[in-house]
């Protein structure tokens, strides 16, 4: 199946890092169902997975549509999410890595919702009706993301030291690719300039302060700023993606608008 | 391009020992209960491992509020229950069975009131 160009208008730029980020980091997530330590967790994780594709496809919806206002070829959700090419994902690198272990996922869980959070809360008074009615809901989601990792953050940190020594060596991991979600640019200040959404570079602070106020209790603190820049956002990911995308598209590819 | 590097490696899910299962100390039991609407009572609907309270309050909104069920939650644990024994039964329920004089349905209500 031919893949699809999507617009680089910076507004449907600006949504489809919002709704690849979403979409990507729950097919990370889905990869523990039926793998995590207890059943209760595994549908947790599962849930919130699903949160997430719910988010991914009303933001994906909402970038499809753009695309035609805008005087381009519109898409729908399902054309975005399974027919570009892995160039085309605007998600940040960090949800695309592998699922790791337990201290990986919930680090990387801890840190998305609170940036999540902290970017529906902003996008509530999007000029945008659509996307402010869609942040609405997702917030309260976030928030329950935020918490639930946060919870398992304290936990492994200050539970035994197995736990501590593999949350350390998940932050040290993560760390590096914190930084390229609140890289500046011309799509950020573009959706700023037409009070689409916040520059997600002005979020940086809050998120910094929220993290280490759960990396404090948990018997750690932020790690200096690294000079690697990681790239996912411009659409130059790592090796991950394409293995992601392989395994969710596969299906769309072979049997071009199959449904059960 | 080349793709981005990835510095560091990521650590996979632990290995499983096989066929020994390893000794883990086991997460104590908690009773759930939900209220489904306000105003309803809280309702038993099941119990879970959790390691504290907070955990258990958590995966109990994940395990059986999933599908709109509650609109809030307790947990405790199951070892601060006192239950009767079961050996009891007899002396303690049996002896209802001819008291039917202690149900209130010889009173008659007023009309007004019918539907109480």
């Amino acid at each position: 199946m031919q893949s699809i160009t999507v617009s680089a208008h910076p507004s449907v730029q600006y949504l489809l890092r919002i709704g690849d980020t979403c979409l990507i980091l729950a097919q990370r997530l889905a990869e523990w169902c039926g793998h995590a330590p207890i059943v209760e967790e595994d549908i947790a994780l599962t849930n919130m997975a699903l949160d997430l594709v719910g988010q991914a496809r009303a933001v994906l919806t909402r970038a499809g549509q753009l695309e035609g206002e805008l005087g381009g070829t519109p898409h729908d959700e399902d054309q975005l999410a399974f027919l570009r090419d892995e160039r085309d994902f605007r998600n940040c690198t960090l949800v695309e890595l592998p699922r790791g272990d337990f201290a990986v996922t919930m680090l990387r869980n801890l840190a998305v919702a609170i940036f999540l959070e902290l970017l529906w809360q902003r996008l509530e008074g999007s000029s945008d009706g659509e996307l402010a009615a869609i942040a609405g809901k997702a917030v309260k989601e976030a928030r329950y993301h935020r918490e639930h990792a946060a919870g398992w953050v304290v936990r492994l940190g200050d539970g035994t030291e197995e736990s501590a020594t593999r949350l350390k060596a998940a932050l040290e991991l993560l760390w590096p690719y914190f930084a390229e979600i609140f890289e500046a640019d011309a799509v950020d200040d573009e959706a700023d300039a037409a009070r689409l959404g916040p520059r997600w570079a002005d979020l940086q602070g809050e998120w910094r302060a929220g993290f280490a106020a759960v990396l404090a209790p948990a018997g750690l603190s932020l790690p200096a700023e690294r000079a690697f820049r990681s790239t996912g956002k411009s659409g130059r990911h790592s090796e991950h993606l394409g293995y992601v995308l392989a395994e969710m598209q596969n299906l769309q590819r072979s049997f071009p608008g199959g449904v059960w | 391009m080349s793709p981005a590097v990835t510095p560091g490696t990521i650590p996979g899910p632990p290995a499983e020992p096989i066929g020994k299962p390893a000794k883990k100390a086991e997460w104590p039991l908690f009773e759930v209960f939900v209220r489904s609407k306000a105003g309803l009572d809280h309702k038993h609907c099941g119990s879970l491992h959790a390691a504290d309270p907070q955990m258990a309050i958590q995966l109990a909104r994940d395990v059986y509020t999933r599908r709109q069920e509650g609109t809030s939650i307790w947990v405790i644990r199951s070892d601060q229950i006192t239950a009767s024994d079961p050996g009891d039964k007899s002396a303690y329920f049996d002896p209802m069975e001819d008291k039917v004089y202690r149900h209130p349905t010889f009173y008659e209500l007023p009309k007004s009131l019918d539907h109480m």
